[in-house]
C-alpha cells in the first residue's frame, strides 16, 4: 500500500462537527479530493463499500502510554501506533512517564524519530516537572519552541500546590496546556482500589475518592487565579465532574477527559483478584460511572481518552496489589463507548475526534471532510458485534479489561495520511 | 463445597455445620493414645508461607501429619522470590513436583484465589486451601473459632445442637479492634452471621471498616456500652504500627477505650468467652488477668485448631476415604 493510492470510500455516512450527509469520499494524495453522491470511480482507484458505515475524522487520544523509550516488552511507538490505527486512531498523544522522562527536547526528538513509522501520528507529551518527580519545572518555554502542546506528569499529580501554581503562571503567555493526573498521593497512600465497599469486603486497600476530588478542586481553583489552560486527566467520580461542570460555568480555561473503562465498569470486578481490573483512577462505584456518562453528555467532560496502559503479562500475573495499574484501551476505546453510551453517535465521535483534536492542538486531525482537508478518517461500523481476544490485539500486553466481552462498534478502516493504514479490521502493516 | 477453600462465603452455614461436625471426629482422634490415622497416607501437602506465621504453619503441618500426608513447608525466605521468580512461577514449579493440595499464606488479598486460578489453568488438580491472604479471609481460624464457641456453649448447655447449630442463633459476639486491616475478623464475620450469631464490631473510627455494606452487622465505637449482654468478646491483634499510621493517638489511649482491660472482663457475663487470634500483645488490646480468665479460650482455639484443619484437608483430598483407625 503505497500513500500516493486513490481510494473511494462508496456509500457511507459522512460525519463531521457539521453533521451528517451520504455521500462518496475520494481520497488522493494524502487529501480529501471529492466528496458527493455517487462519485465517479476514477482509473485505478481502490473502491471500498462502506454503505451503513460511518466516514468519520480519524480518532484523537490525548491520552496512551507508549511506552518508549523504556518498556518494549509492554508495548513500542510502532506496535502502540498499530493498535491505534486499529481503533480508529489517526493520532495519539504519547505520556512522558517513559524511561528516561519525557522532560527535556532531546527525548521529544528520540520519540519523534522512534515515531516515523508509525501508523499515526504520535504527538508527544512532556513533563511538567524534571524528572515527573515534582520538584523542579521541566523547561516549559523550550519544549513549547520545540512544538510541545501538552505538558503532564501524569503517572503522578503534582503534589506541591505552590509549584503547580507557578508552572500554570509560567505557561500561560506560552500557549500550552497543562493536564493534571488528580490524585493527592498522600490521600491514596497505600491504594490500589476504590475505597468503598467493595474494597472493605475484599481487604484490598482502597484509594477514597476525594483523593481526586481535593487535587480537581485545588486544581480548578489555580486556573481560576491564574487564567492558564488546564486539563484534567481520566476523571472517575462524580464529584469531579460536578466541581469542572461549576468551574466552566465560572468561565475558568478547563477542558477534561473520561476514559472507556470508567463509563463502562465499576470497582465490583476486582472482586475476582484480577490485576486486568487494577487501574489508577480506580474503577468507581455505578453512580461514578452513571455521573460521568451524565457529564460527557452534557458537554462537561469535553473528551473520552484511554489511557491506553500496557504492561507485559508477567507484570500482571502477580498479587492484585503488587501488580502495576493500568489497562489496554486503543482497540477498545469506541466500541466500549458504542456499547454503553446513550448518546447521538455524533457526540460520541465529538468527543472521540474534533474536540481532543482542538485540545491537543492537532490541526491536522478532527477537522471537516471536505475537499482539500488532510485524509485522516476512520470508517467505522456501528452495528457490528465483536467479542474482545486478548491474543488478537496488536499490543504486545495483554492487559484489556474487557476480554470476552461483547461489543457494538468496531472500526472497519483507518486512513491515515492518505495511506489505508486497516483495512477491513486488519493493520496493513 | 467447591474443589478449594479460599473463602468462608462458599461454604454458606450448611456447609461450616458439616466441617463442625467433622471437627469433632478428629478432636476424638487426638484424644487416642496414637492421635494418628491413615486417611491421607500418600498425598502430598505443600504449605506456601509467603508471609510470617507460626501458629497457623505449625497447625496445618499437624493437621496434615496426624492425617498421614506428607508436608513440603516452603517459606518466602528461603524461596527463590528473592532472585525475582514470580508467584506464579513459584507456584507451578511446586505444582511440576506432584503435591495435591496447597496450603497459602500470603500477604496480598486474594493472593490464594489467584492461585486457585492459575492451577486451574496450568496445575494438575490440586485443591487450595487459604489460610490466611492480606486482610481478606482466613477461613480455617472462622471455622475453628466457631467451632470453639460452639464447643463451650454446648457445655455450658444452654442450648441444644440441633440440626443447623442452632446454638449460634442470636448468640451477641462482639469483634473488638482493627477490623478494618483484619482478615479473621471478615471471616469470623461470614461465618458468624451465615450460622444466626448478632455480630458487634468495635473500635476506633479509623479500624472500623470504610463500609460495612451487605455484612448483616452493627458497629460501634464504645466498648463500655457495647459489652453489656455480651455472649463472646473477641479481641483482634493491635498491630503496633496503627500508631505511626495515626489511627489512634497512642496505644495507651487504645487500650483504655477499647482493650479488654480487668475491669471490664469483671463486668462480663459469667458465662461469656473471651476469644483472640493470637498472638496477644498482652496490655494491649487485653490485660493479663483477662487473658487468663476462666471464660479465655485462647489456648482452646489452638487446640481446635488443629481438628479443624485436620477435618478440612480430610474433606478436600479425602475423596471416599474413610478417617481410619
Amino acid at each position: 500500500m503505497s500513500v500516493s493510492e486513490v481510494v473511494l470510500l462508496r456509500g457511507g455516512n459522512v460525519i463531521d462537527e457539521n453533521g451528517s450527509r451520504r455521500a462518496d469520499v475520494l481520497l488522493a494524495d494524502g487529501v480529501v479530493g471529492d466528496l458527493g453522491e455517487a462519485l465517479e470511480v476514477p482509473g485505478g482507484a481502490m473502491v471500498l463499500e462502506v454503505d451503513g458505515c460511518l466516514v468519520s475524522p480519524g480518532l484523537v487520544d490525548l491520552h496512551a502510554h507508549l511506552r518508549e523509550p523504556g518498556d518494549p516488552e509492554a508495548e513500542t511507538i510502532l506496535t502502540g501506533s498499530r493498535a491505534a490505527a486499529l481503533g480508529g486512531y489517526t493520532a495519539v498523544v504519547a505520556m512522558p512517564n517513559t524511561e528516561p522522562a519525557i522532560d527535556n527536547v532531546a527525548v521529544v526528538e528520540q520519540v519523534r524519530h522512534l515515531s516515523r513509522a508509525a501508523l499515526c501520528q504520535v504527538e508527544v507529551a512532556a513533563a511538567i516537572t524534571v524528572g515527573r518527580a515534582g520538584e523542579h519545572l521541566a523547561p516549559l518555554g523550550e519544549l513549547a519552541d520545540a512544538g510541545v502542546r501538552l505538558f503532564t506528569d501524569d503517572g503522578s499529580g503534582v503534589q506541591d500546590a505552590g509549584l503547580m501554581r507557578r508552572a500554570l503562571e509560567y505557561a500561560a503567555p506560552l500557549g500550552i496546556t497543562l493536564a493534571q493526573h488528580c490524585e493527592d498521593a498522600r490521600l491514596a497512600a497505600g491504594g490500589h482500589m476504590h475505597e468503598g465497599r467493595w474494597s472493605s469486603e475484599l481487604g484490598i486497600p482502597g484509594m477514597p475518592a476525594i483523593a481526586e476530588e481535593a487535587m480537581v478542586a485545588r486544581d480548578l481553583a489555580l486556573a481560576h487565579l491564574t487564567g492558564a489552560r488546564l486539563h484534567l486527566l481520566h476523571l472517575s467520580t462524580a464529584h469531579s465532574v460536578d466541581l469542572v461542570r461549576n468551574a466552566k460555568s465560572l468561565g475558568v480555561n478547563v477542558t477534561c477527559e473520561v476514559t472507556p473503562h470508567h463509563l463502562m465498569l465499576t470497582d465490583e470486578e476486582a472482586a475476582s483478584f484480577d490485576p486486568a481490573f487494577k487501574v489508577n483512577p480506580p474503577l468507581r462505584p455505578a453512580a461514578d460511572v452513571e455521573a460521568l456518562r451524565a457529564a460527557l453528555a452534557d458537554g462537561t467532560v469535553d473528551a473520552i481518552a484511554t489511557d491506553h496502559a500496557p504492561h507485559p503479562p508477567h507484570a500482571k500475573q502477580a498479587p492484585f496489589d503488587q501488580a502495576p495499574p493500568g489497562m489496554l484501551g486503543l482497540e477498545t476505546a469506541l466500541g466500549v463507548a458504542l456499547s454503553v453510551l446513550d448518546m447521538p453517535v455524533d457526540a460520541v465521535l465529538a468527543a472521540f475526534s474534533w474536540k481532543p483534536a482542538r485540545i491537543a492542538g492537532l490541526s491536522d486531525h478532527g477537522g471537516r471532510v471536505a475537499p482539500g482537508e488532510p485524509a485522516n478518517l476512520c470508517v467505522v461500523d456501528p452495528a457490528a458485534t465483536w467479542s474482545v481476544d486478548p491474543n488478537a490485539l496488536a499490543s504486545p500486553a495483554r492487559n484489556t479489561p474487557f476480554a470476552g466481552r461483547k461489543l457494538t462498534g468496531r472500526v472497519r478502516h483507518t486512513i491515515f495520511r492518505g495511506e489505508l493504514v486497516v483495512r477491513d479490521g486488519e493493520a496493513q502493516r | 463445597m467447591s474443589r478449594h477453600l479460599l473463602d468462608i462465603k462458599e461454604l454458606g452455614a450448611d456447609g461450616i455445620v458439616e466441617l463442625l461436625r467433622l471437627t469433632d471426629t478428629f478432636t476424638e482422634v487426638a484424644t487416642r493414645a496414637i492421635p494418628k490415622v491413615p486417611a491421607l497416607v500418600g498425598r502430598t501437602v505443600a504449605q506456601l508461607f509467603f508471609e510470617d506465621s507460626t501458629r497457623t504453619r505449625l497447625s496445618f503441618e499437624t493437621a496434615a501429619r496426624r492425617l498421614s500426608a506428607d508436608v513440603l513447608t516452603f517459606t518466602a525466605k528461603t524461596s527463590s522470590l528473592n532472585k525475582g521468580e514470580s508467584l506464579r512461577d513459584t507456584v507451578l514449579t511446586v505444582s511440576a513436583m506432584g503435591v495435591d493440595a496447597f496450603v497459602v499464606r500470603h500477604a496480598s488479598a486474594g493472593a490464594p484465589v489467584q492461585i486457585a486460578r492459575w492451577l486451574e489453568g496450568d496445575g494438575d488438580g490440586e485443591v487450595v486451601v487459604n489460610a490466611g491472604d492480606g486482610a481478606h479471609a482466613h477461613p480455617t481460624q472462622a471455622l475453628l473459632d466457631c467451632y470453639t464457641i460452639r464447643q463451650h456453649r454446648k457445655e455450658i448447655g444452654d442450648r441444644t445442637d440441633g440440626p443447623a447449630d442452632q446454638l449460634f442463633e442470636g448468640l451477641r459476639v462482639l469483634i473488638v479492634g482493627d477490623a478494618r486491616h483484619s482478615r479473621v475478623c471478615r471471616s469470623n464475620v461470614d461465618a458468624l452471621t451465615a450460622l444466626g450469631a448478632d455480630v458487634t464490631l468495635v473500635g476506633p473510627p479509623t479500624l472500623l471498616p470504610v463500609s460495612t455494606e451487605g455484612w448483616g452487622v452493627s458497629t460501634s465505637t464504645d466498648l463500655d456500652q457495647s459489652l453489656i449482654g455480651a455472649d463472646v468478646v473477641y479481641l483482634l491483634r493491635m498491630q503496633l504500627e496503627r500508631q505511626r499510621e495515626a489511627r489512634v493517638p497512642t496505644l495507651a489511649e487504645y487500650t483504655a477505650r477499647w482493650g479488654l482491660t480487668t475491669a471490664r472482663a469483671q463486668r462480663l457475663d459469667p458465662a461469656a468467652l473471651v476469644m483472640a487470634p493470637g498472638p496477644i500483645n498482652r496490655g494491649v488490646e487485653l490485660s493479663s488477668d483477662a487473658a487468663d480468665l476462666p471464660c479465655s479460650v485462647i489456648t482452646d482455639q489452638v487446640t481446635n485448631g488443629v481438628a479443624t484443619r485436620m477435618a478440612v484437608l480430610f474433606k478436600l483430598l479425602s475423596a471416599g476415604r474413610d478417617v481410619g483407625e
